[in-house]
């Protein structure tokens, strides 16, 4: 993996501000940074005036649902003699994210701190931080920045001298997407098969290994420390948009762009100056055809409406799509939009966790469709079968698994159903050996 | 009833209170609503996962798993509504598109939940184009024969085998629609009870290498009974085709065996078809045992008896009726009855309290001991040689002929004349537990009817009913033609017994009085 790009000026790097900087991995060069003063401060706090400053401050999750923070550290009831749970989630598998792993690798402090001021502010004295078994090199920096923060005594029973008790564990998974569904993690934390759970009883109620949990995002976390440090006014007022919108937020960009990599904005940044300004364009002599702005499993958006898209919660789901995980992926003249959906829709049939009926059969039936489509052997009634397997497939299940892989193809075949046709009319791929593989 | 922990809801119409924390799919069965579900099983742990019974709940944002949703007060169910038709067709139709359309060689066809659902709601044509997805049959060893491809991964199997045996042998295996259920290397399906996983299947999966190819479904006929080969009582159904019994079956009691039966007992079933059986009474001229019609073969047993006393030795196998009336001829006659039972090892199932493979193989050890019949592993020693050996349903192995010499006169009451009492002076042929309707006592004082699932062969006639003929040649009371009446007479002379009738027994039993009702399941 490689080092980052220099920031751009429309950037607002709150998160990002020592990506490429390998010093600041270690505890001493964080400390002299500002970390863990957050910490300090928060441990001396009431955690339910912590929690009062999260909700303040607007921090929603940025894993993907979006889910106001606070609220959610509030749904946990300390004080009732069981044990309590943070989990944080750097499962990181949704294809077209890697915001998470840039955190993970370059300020593992960072998150560290913001799991064991989570953790204290929900009462909870472990927080499991579940890795995705392929983040090799972020897996070593947590393991490494874990063990200088116990060795500092900043975690463990006497966390920070207070007396009082925060432990951080880092778990690795074995590399299921599934594994990211935080019901899912926690089956895996517990050693059981990664299968999402039926909701109720939700996580904060019985989560892990039957005990009240809350589950966070790397992103969400990281985040907490720069609120306690800065207040909850202050991250409020980063936005330029929707006061439901708060906050700075990473987005991972892919693609047929110019400069892919990790931009950190301020939520409500135009999309069309994102696309355009911050990331380059597209390639020398193309044009953007679509893109799918949250990670694979929102729904895909023509240029039209990306381009009139604020980048906030609200604002991408105003225009077709999801915020989502923040993982954009850009395509341009040059991609078949037939082939890309089926490739998607076959990375949600491997990972489907098998539960599920429409799941399980969905997805796999529905690649095979879009598969030969591509391939040149489709019919005009293929498109009903599939809008309509989507249907059955969308609502139904434990999990969104497989509405995620229902998303991009129906807006794939709303939005480029002339794609679709031509490949039916044709025969064959219209896009031939231009398109990419 | 007004009480404060029942919810009231509406489904399909029809108001039903229930206690709090029942699913809907619960409730709607006391509305007499079928609610059509796969992966749920009331014996099992719930899993939600295949779909099937997803239901309209008015003022939710979505369709609900009526399996996993809870009840809630003014709840309105739709069932049978459009959204919730539609659904379960997708549902049909996508557990459909990779499943084998083998009904005509599948041993489930007819008694088939995949089968009846998608006559009843399924689309009438499949829209799959591609080939069907192939996985070979695996033997997943003891009775258990996995067809992989129809299966639905309901997970009933796992999960009767994780939550229920006590014994995690079975998983998914992979993911996507790659899943099938998997064995643990080196581990096969060989825990007593496995068998249940047949049962359990909704389709034709998990099918029996016993059962494989052997009738049609719909070719049975089915018989409520319970199960002879040990002490538990299991209820059971005696599944019948052209008078053989073909295979038993659990049927469900919460009182003894909730929906269980274990491979002992469901395979134990041969004997009940034996062809070797003695179809007409027999009496002894001179050297040879004669062919008699009954009224000459229950005289020339009277007397025999006449003024001797009796040693019977009866069967644990026997009902309650037959051993009733054998124990007043015993009383009659001032003689004794003994019994033995065959013992093996004690096998539970962990996940239902108080249910086990007993040791003692038999039904009704239990009645033969409160009757006044004493256990022994030497039940002809001290026979004396003015006692006449009555030997009543016990096959005689491993006891020698010198040793039945000793009586004065033998009389056989049995199915088939056993090679060491052809020196009877008396043979009368008796039916099986198939072939009668009675009752057993099982290990907890349990009184349980079983029904006449086939007809006897020849003359063959309830033991009941000859002990009960020969009682009165005696002058002693008897002569019954139903085993209701058998049955009457038992609970008028044992208080144990007092106030039961067919009709208070019904199909789940009664416990004797003095044996608590808690001394079922809870126990």
């Amino acid at each position: 993996m490689g080092f980052p790009h220099p920031s751009h000026p429309s950037e607002t790097p709150l998160l990002s501000e020592h990506f490429g900087n390998p010093a600041a991995r270690s505890l001493t060069t964080w400390r002299s940074l500002g970390g863990y003063q957050a910490l300090e401060r928060a441990l001396g706090m009431e955690p339910s005036a912590i929690v009062a400053i999260v909700k303040e401050s607007g921090l929603r999750g940025r894993g993907g649902a979006g889910f106001p923070t606070g609220m959610k550290w509030s749904f946990m009831k300390p004080g009732d003699g069981k044990p309590h749970y943070l989990c944080c989630n750097a499962d990181e598998s949704e294809p077209g994210t890697f915001k998470d792993r840039e955190i993970m690798r370059w300020t593992p402090h960072a998150l560290i701190e913001g799991c064991a001021i989570g953790a204290y502010a929900i009462g909870a004295e472990t927080c499991y931080i579940y890795i995705r078994g392929e983040f090799t090199e972020p897996l070593r920096a947590m393991d490494a920045a874990v063990r200088e923060a116990y060795a500092a005594g900043i975690l463990g029973a006497n966390a920070m001298g207070t007396g009082k008790r925060v432990d951080v564990h880092v778990h690795k998974g074995a590399g299921a997407y599934i594994c990211g569904e935080e019901t899912a993690l926690m089956n895996s934390l517990e050693g059981r098969r990664g299968n999402p759970r039926i909701k109720p009883p939700f996580p904060a109620v019985a989560g892990l290994f039957g005990k009240p949990t809350t589950i966070n995002n790397v992103e969400t976390l990281a985040a907490v420390p720069h609120i306690l440090n800065r207040g909850a006014e202050w991250y409020k007022s980063m936005s330029l948009s929707s006061p439901k919108s708060a906050g700075t937020k990473l987005f991972s960009v892919c693609g047929n762009v110019a400069k892919p990599g990790n931009y950190e904005v301020v939520l409500g940044f135009p999309f069309k100056d994102f696309l355009y300004d911050v990331c380059g364009g597209p390639l020398p002599g193309r044009t953007f055809k679509a893109v799918i702005p949250g990670g694979s499993s929102v729904p895909i958006q023509t240029m039209a409406e990306a381009e009139a898209t604020r980048m906030d919660y609200e604002g991408f789901v105003e225009q077709g799509s999801m915020l989502g995980s923040g993982g954009v992926i850009v395509f341009d003249d040059d991609q078949c939009m037939v082939k890309l959906i089926a490739r998607l829709a076959r990375f949600y049939a491997h990972e489907s966790c098998a539960q599920c009926t429409q799941c399980r059969e969905g997805t796999a039936w529905v690649t095979r469709i879009l598969e030969r489509i591509e391939a040149g052997g489709g019919t005009m009634d293929d498109l009903d079968t599939l809008l309509n397997l989507s249907e059955n497939m969308t609502g139904k299940t434990i999990c969104v698994l497989s509405d995620s892989c229902a998303a991009p193809v129906v807006s794939g075949i709303q939005k480029f159903r002339d794609e679709f046709e031509a490949h039916i009319t044709g025969k064959r791929c219209p896009m031939g050996a231009r398109a990419a593989a | 009833m007004a009480d404060a922990s029942l919810v009231t809801l509406t489904i399909e119409g029809r108001q039903v209170a229930v206690p709090a924390g029942t699913s809907i799919l619960e409730a709607a069965k006391t509305a007499g609503v079928l609610i059509p579900h796969y992966c749920y099983h009331p014996g099992l742990p719930v899993a939600g996962v295949c779909r099937m019974c997803l239901v309209e709940v008015e003022k939710a944002p979505k369709l609900a798993p009526a399996c996993a949703t809870a009840v809630a007060e003014g709840q309105v169910v739709h069932v049978h509504s459009e959204k919730s038709l539609e659904a379960r067709k997708g549902v049909l139709e996508f557990l459909l598109i990779n499943h084998p359309l083998d009904c005509p060689i599948c041993d489930q066809a007819g008694e088939c939940e995949l089968q009846d659902y998608t006559y009843r709601e399924g689309r009438a044509h499949g829209r799959l184009k591609e080939p069907k997805r192939f996985n070979p049959a695996e033997d997943f060893g003891g009775d258990v024969l996995y067809v992989t491809n129809r299966c639905i991964l309901c997970t009933r199997c796992v999960r009767f085998m994780d939550d229920v045996a006590h014994d995690p042998v079975l998983n998914v295996s992979e993911r996507g629609d790659r899943a099938v259920i998997g064995k643990f290397e080196g581990r096969d399906l060989t825990h007593p009870w496995a068998g249940n996983v047949i049962d359990l299947c909704p389709v034709g999966a998990l099918v029996s290498k016993d059962f494989l190819n052997k009738a049609r479904a719909w070719e049975l006929d089915r018989t409520p009974s319970i199960c002879p080969n040990c002490s538990q009582g299991c209820n059971a159904i005696l599944e019948t085709r052209d008078n053989m019994v073909v295979r038993m079956r659990p049927r469900p009691n919460g009182d003894v065996n909730q929906y269980f039966l274990c491979d002992h007992g469901r395979l134990n079933y041969r004997w009940m078809n034996r062809t070797d059986r003695v179809e007409a009474p027999l009496v002894r001229q001179g050297d040879r045992l004669a062919a008699a019609d009954w009224d000459r073969a229950l005289h020339a047993a009277g007397m025999l008896l006449n003024g001797k006393r009796v040693h019977a030795l009866v069967s644990p196998m026997l009902s309650n009726e037959s051993l009733y009336l054998l124990s007043e001829l015993v009383e009659q006659t001032g003689g004794r009855g003994t019994f033995r039972v065959e013992r093996g090892a004690e096998a539970p199932l962990p996940g239902v309290p108080d249910l086990a493979l007993r040791a003692e193989r038999a039904a009704n050890v239990r009645g033969a001991e409160m009757l006044g019949f004493e256990k022994s592993d030497t039940p002809l020693a001290g026979l004396q040689p003015d006692e006449v050996l009555l030997v009543a349903g016990d096959d005689l192995h491993d006891l020698d002929a010198d040793t039945l010499a000793s009586a004065s006169a033998i009389i056989v009451l049995g199915p088939t004349l056993p090679e060491v009492a052809r020196t009877a002076a008396v043979v009368l042929p008796t039916t099986n537990m198939a072939e009668e309707e009675g009752t057993f006592t099982n290990l907890r004082g349990r009184v349980q009817r079983y029904m006449q699932a086939k007809a006897p062969p020849g003359m063959a006639r309830p033991v009941w009913w000859a002990a009960g003929d020969l009682l009165t040649l005696l002058g002693g009371r008897g002569g019954y033609f139903l085993a209701s009446e058998a049955f009457g007479a038992l609970a008028g002379a044992r208080p144990e017994f007092a106030g039961m009738t067919y009709d208070t027994l019904g199909l789940r039993g009664q416990m004797l009085s003095g044996d608590a009702e808690s001394a079922g399941v809870a126990r």
